[in-house]
């Protein structure tokens, strides 16, 4: 078992900063991420306002702490959810084998096949471009990589001496994936979060960024990344620090998925 | 290999059904049609536009009349630019989105491929942990951030390279850059991992115990063998450039399909919608089928 990296236990630390900071958003941030200041429109950072104001004088760094609750949560949430589906069909199908097997694949290649961003845009502007439209294009597009992932992990173990000593001393289908596989799978599971989060994020906030995503009054940091674009060229405050934040963040999670990764699942490396 | 190919192109229709259908679907839930206007139309004139465009008819008719002549080759008139069909607007803008594509392969092939070497020639090495340092920060930048940092540092600051458009190969070099660095985070580490796997093995201990010097045993043995996994990633990669060259196209303002694509279904565009989808997937199913075959005949243990 290897130690944590630096880079790993410094992306933790950032993360858990970060999801605080989302968290109690209220406490947190100086300002309130709605109130304008037009007499101070489009300043630069100073003391006051660490990250500057954008154009209706709204303090930045506010903006970006609430911006990560929905970014945050965003990619937290959705992965969460497809990799709900994706293990129980992934498990289901390895499990199952054969024929089931066989369709359940199938299916799964077919999404695979689908360019997924404009699904992703398609889907989103089908829902209303808010926060739930994201979250179910996101959802709908990424469950079956961690269902091909699980299905494979599945057909190894299932065929573990132990395994087979379960079902042979009767255990039922539902008690050998639950008691038996399942908890096999976990390190890979976590891990795969890990890399999964910054996917969802990125998509997001890629979204959000070319305006089709979360729109105001919410912001994530994607939309706030594109209020910045449209001044780049004489205030790229307001597009960097956003920018930095998703730069960051995603960052973190990859380096700490490698960090859990050389601990929790040795053959994955 | 022929029928191999054939087999695979019948593979393929499915998926490319299931994606005109699933777009047809989405599109038409979508609430607000492409003829809403700001100012309210007569009725007479919005039935007649309805009754052009077959908009009039059940929604199963309507995808009926759509598949038959897509499979007939004509992918409608579009709803939003008058007076010209799809398949021209795809003619002026799939080449743009293409050239676009291949530059970015270019970028992420040339740098990813050499630094992966180097990395796991020189393993461990300060050289080695700097690469793969660098390649974790390109997959962790997304494409726009890294877009608008160049258009920033070289076009707004220094004026090396202008900030938008597409007119001359200069246009090009920062869309492509942004475009292709983060995919050769992936590369270098794929090439890092392979050709470390590939230095491990019996052959080049024994390669090198004849003697043979460090140049031909790096070029002449391990790379032939490492470069199976790159070319098998090759054709999801390409998917990824191409569905992620909306946002430079957004980024940079290039004619593209992807920018098309965009204004598209902010518009209800419903056949423009249809058609770049399609053009897209059938994309990415032939870059899978050329890659896999590409397999085949580079690497003499692969049977199709």
């Amino acid at each position: 078992m290897s130690r944590w990296s630096w880079q790993s236990r410094l992306s933790g630390s950032f993360l858990i900063l970060v999801a605080l900071a989302a968290v109690f958003a209220p406490w947190v941030a100086p300002y309130s991420f709605e109130t304008q200041n037009t007499f101070n429109a489009l300043a630069l950072p100073d003391p006051h306002h660490w990250m500057g104001t954008d154009r209706l004088g709204r303090d930045l760094f506010s903006r970006v702490i609430y911006g990560a609750r929905v970014s945050l949560s965003v990619g937290v949430f959705t992965t969460l959810f497809a990799m709900w589906i994706g293990t129980v069909y992934g498990a289901v199908s390895g499990y199952v084998g054969g024929r089931v097997d066989n369709v359940m694949m199938r299916i799964v290649d077919v999404v695979f096949a689908l360019p997924d961003l404009l699904m992703i845009i398609l889907i989103t502007v089908l829902l209303g471009r808010g926060a739930w439209g994201i979250f179910l294009a996101l959802t709908l597009v990424s469950w079956v990589t961690v269902a091909r992932l699980v299905r494979g992990e599945v057909l190894r173990i299932k065929e573990y001496t132990y395994v087979e000593a379960a079902r042979a001393l009767g255990a039922s289908h539902r008690r050998i994936l639950l008691r038996e596989i399942a908890p096999n799978l976990l390190g890979l599971l976590i891990v795969t979060l890990s890399f999964r989060i910054p996917v969802a994020i990125l998509a997001e906030s890629t979204l959000s960024f070319i305006g089709l995503g979360i729109s105001p009054p919410f912001s994530s940091w994607g939309t706030l990344a594109n209020d910045g674009w449209k001044a780049i060229k004489f205030y790229p405050h307001l597009i960097f620090f956003p920018s930095l934040a998703i730069f960051l963040t995603i960052l973190s999670f990859n380096f700490l998925g490698e960090g859990l990764r050389d601990r929790l699942d040795p053959k994955g490396g | 290999m022929l029928q191999y190919f054939f087999r695979r192109i019948l593979h393929g229709i499915p998926v490319l059904l299931t994606v005109a259908t699933l777009t047809f679907i989405i599109m038409h839930l979508v609430p607000g049609g492409p003829f809403d206007t700001e100012k309210k139309l007569p009725p007479e004139i919005v039935a007649n536009i309805e009754a052009k465009y077959h908009l009039d008819r059940p929604l199963f008719v309507q995808y009926l009349l759509y598949m038959k002549q897509v499979v007939q080759g004509d992918l409608g008139p579009s709803y939003k630019y008058l007076g010209r069909d799809v398949s021209d607007i795809l003619k002026e803008t799939f080449p743009v989105s293409l050239v676009l594509g291949l530059f970015a392969l270019l970028v992420v092939l040339g740098v990813g491929i050499p630094s992966g070497v180097f990395s796991a020639y020189w393993q461990n090495s300060a050289l080695d942990r700097s690469l793969v340092f660098l390649a974790t920060l390109g997959i962790s930048i997304p494409s726009f951030v890294l877009g608008t940092l160049l258009i920033w540092s070289l076009s707004h600051q220094l004026h090396l390279f202008p900030p938008a458009l597409w007119e001359s190969p200069r246009h090009a070099i920062l869309p492509a850059l942004a475009l292709g660095l983060p995919f050769a985070g992936y590369i270098a580490r794929l090439t890092r991992a392979t050709v470390l796997d590939v230095l491990s093995s019996d052959y080049i201990r024994t390669a090198r115990a004849k003697g043979l010097g460090e140049g031909a045993v790096l070029f002449k043995h391990a790379l032939k063998n490492s470069i199976y996994p790159i070319v098998s990633v090759v054709g999801p990669l390409t998917a990824g450039l191409v569905t992620g060259s909306f946002v430079i196209e957004f980024i940079f303002s290039i004619p593209g399909m992807g920018r098309f694509f965009i204004t598209a279904v902010t518009n209800r565009d419903y056949p423009l919608i249809m058609g770049v989808t399609l053009v897209y997937a059938l994309l990415i199913v032939l870059a899978n089928i050329v890659v896999d075959m590409m397999y085949a005949w580079l690497d003499p243990r692969v049977k199709l």
